[in-house]
């Protein structure tokens, strides 16, 4: 099972309504696939960065889910088809979230070993020191 | 080039260099350049971070270079990869008029 995120753009003159249904037949194509949704949000109304179909706002919808490549096919393909849709982009992103992840233990080990030295280290300082003291 | 290091300091965040008085001149205090992503510990840049990519991104839209802002080399890989796809569902532009 491979984690994707479906991110689409649908244009501002279209009823709230008509998103949340879209938004909702999306999900119904995951679920028929056999994936799994973790997340469904509208992110709400932008600015595009460009103009985009004559488009300068548009409405961000968000969906996370896993499944397989099949899924992302056929929902590409009703994207495309959808009128009030203007632009789409779906990322893997189970691998980099395995990194990041990885990352994350990395650097609690690091932590965790940064640490313990720092509790015996000090006392064979502190003799030297007593040394160069009582010699002086 | 002073106008595009004012620029990477000047995000929403406080200025990651001392920026000069305007001079141009070497007299201010150049702080150590150091990777934003290592320091504030971001395994995982999210192309949907608008704020985050933008301070890296020169005024007309183009990705500074590593030189300017600090950057580590597979940081500075992730983000033009975030950057690319934010371009690509337009939360980033490819190039905006000055």
């Amino acid at each position: 099972m491979r984690k994707y995120e479906l991110i689409f753009i649908v244009r501002t003159d279209v009823a709230e309504e008509d998103v949340e249904k879209l938004l909702t037949q999306m999900q119904g194509v995951v679920t028929a696939g056999g994936g799994k949704i973790e997340k469904a949000e509208k992110m709400g109304r932008r600015r595009l960065a460009y103009r985009v179909r004559r488009q300068r706002e548009g409405i961000y919808v968000l969906l996370v889910f896993e499944g397989s490549g099949d899924i992302v096919k056929e929902l590409e393909r009703r994207l495309k088809v959808a009128d009030p849709v203007i632009k789409f982009l779906t990322v893997r992103t189970d691998e980099e979230l395995k990194r990041a992840e990885k990352m994350k233990a990395i650097r609690a080990k690091q932590e965790s070993k940064k640490r313990r030295p720092k509790a015996p280290a000090p006392p064979p300082i502190s003799p030297a020191e007593q040394e160069a003291a009582a010699q002086a | 080039m002073a106008t595009t290091r004012n620029i990477a300091a000047s995000g929403e965040r406080p200025a990651r260099r001392e920026g000069g008085s305007g001079g141009g001149r070497k007299q201010y205090f150049r702080r150590r350049k150091v990777c934003k992503f290592c320091e504030e510990k971001i395994d995982f840049v999210d192309y949907k971070d608008v704020r985050l990519m933008e301070q890296f991104v020169s005024e007309r839209g183009k990705i500074l270079p590593r030189r300017l802002t600090g950057t580590c080399s597979p940081h500075q890989h992730r983000l033009t990869t975030a950057i690319n796809r934010a371009r690509n569902i337009a939360l980033l532009p490819f190039a905006s008029e000055v």
